[in-house]
């Protein structure tokens, strides 16, 4: 019975973020690619004419059925994992209905999987980067976002911890302070990656990034609401019955 | 306001019950483990590892891989 539970919420997940990653995709082709586009042709016109290698991929297939690969890949992935941790966090949190807790973790996720390790390795545009050095930023990032995860884990616990000593509210403030402070000291102690072109120019730059955001923010927005209303519909099918019969009930 | 003291039942919060973790431990492994292997084919294969050789996974999710986030090359 629960593993069935497990099971459809999981199912639920992958759909929810299937769907997430359909805007999000929306999002990236009209937000995204006309950045990426004008980074390319910096690249084109910086790069020594010997270096021109041969397309495996078109430029437009990339920036189509490819980001669309990538972007729904990653959208089901993450609703997948999201769907987990909803199974454990649910009734564990608190005094939050299945709708309310997967906002919640959604919102947690988005910042934790994304807008934290964005802060210190922020998304780059093609042209901005030494090839030399992928495996140490790919090693970097990674590790910032496996750390901010953990940490924010660790944070939850530590409020749980304290809240029957301080109450809910003062316990959520000391929980997240203590989440910033570890976070701040991993700003401070991990290497700094700036592998800008002096010359690249600032606007492109900042526009890929705040679009790299925009598509998070619709990914992580619109799965918490449509995973939500999926799981508040599994597990509490009979408030939806009792909502409609008070409007019958309001007479008498 | 009449309504909503007829029906107590409806203002309660409803807290789910919690899923016993033996019960979600096999599904989070084998489906965390292959959610994470998806995750790695679009974040950093042939990046800064292969698994699979040539450029073509690589260039196929190239604009993807840059507008989520990940290094790229």
């Amino acid at each position: 019975m629960n593993s069935a539970t497990v099971r459809n919420l999981l199912v639920r997940g992958m759909l929810a973020g299937l769907g997430a990653g359909l805007l999000a995709l929306i999002v990236a082709y009209f937000l995204g690619e006309p950045n990426v586009d004008k980074a390319i042709g910096f690249e084109a016109a910086h790069a020594p004419a010997h270096e021109h290698e041969v397309e495996l991929v078109s430029r437009s297939l990339q920036s189509t059925a490819g980001l669309a690969t990538g972007v729904l890949i990653y959208g089901v992935a993450f609703g997948g994992i999201a769907a987990l941790a909803y199974c454990f966090a649910l009734g564990r949190l608190g005094r939050f209905t299945p709708r309310a807790t997967a906002l919640l973790l959604s919102g947690c996720a988005l910042l934790a999987v994304y807008v934290v390790p964005f802060l210190k390795y922020p998304a780059n545009p093609p042209a901005v980067g030494n090839g030399d050095t992928i495996g140490k930023r790919t090693t970097l990032y990674l590790l910032m976002m496996v750390l901010s995860v953990l940490l924010a884990v660790a944070a939850t616990i530590l409020g749980k911890r304290l809240a029957p000593s301080l109450g809910t509210w003062y316990a959520t403030v000391a929980a997240v302070a203590a989440f910033a402070l570890a976070i701040g000291l991993a700003y401070a102690f991990l290497p700094v990656v700036n592998e800008v072109p002096g010359d690249f120019p600032a606007t492109v730059l900042w526009r890929f990034r705040v679009s790299a955001l925009a598509i998070q923010i619709t990914l992580w927005g619109t799965f918490g609401l449509v995973f939500g209303e999926l799981a508040e519909r599994l597990l509490h099918p009979k408030p939806v019955t009792a909502a409609t019969a008070r409007p019958v009930a309001a007479p008498h | 306001m009449a309504q909503h003291v007829a029906s107590p039942t409806v203002t309660t919060p409803v807290v789910p019950a919690k899923l016993p973790l033996k019960d979600i431990a096999p599904w989070a492994v084998f489906f965390g483990v292959l959610m994470l292997v998806l995750l790695y084919f679009v974040g950093a294969e042939q990046g800064a590892t292969s698994v699979v050789s040539g450029e073509d996974v690589h260039e196929w999710v190239h604009d993807a891989r840059h507008l989520l986030g990940f290094p790229c090359h």
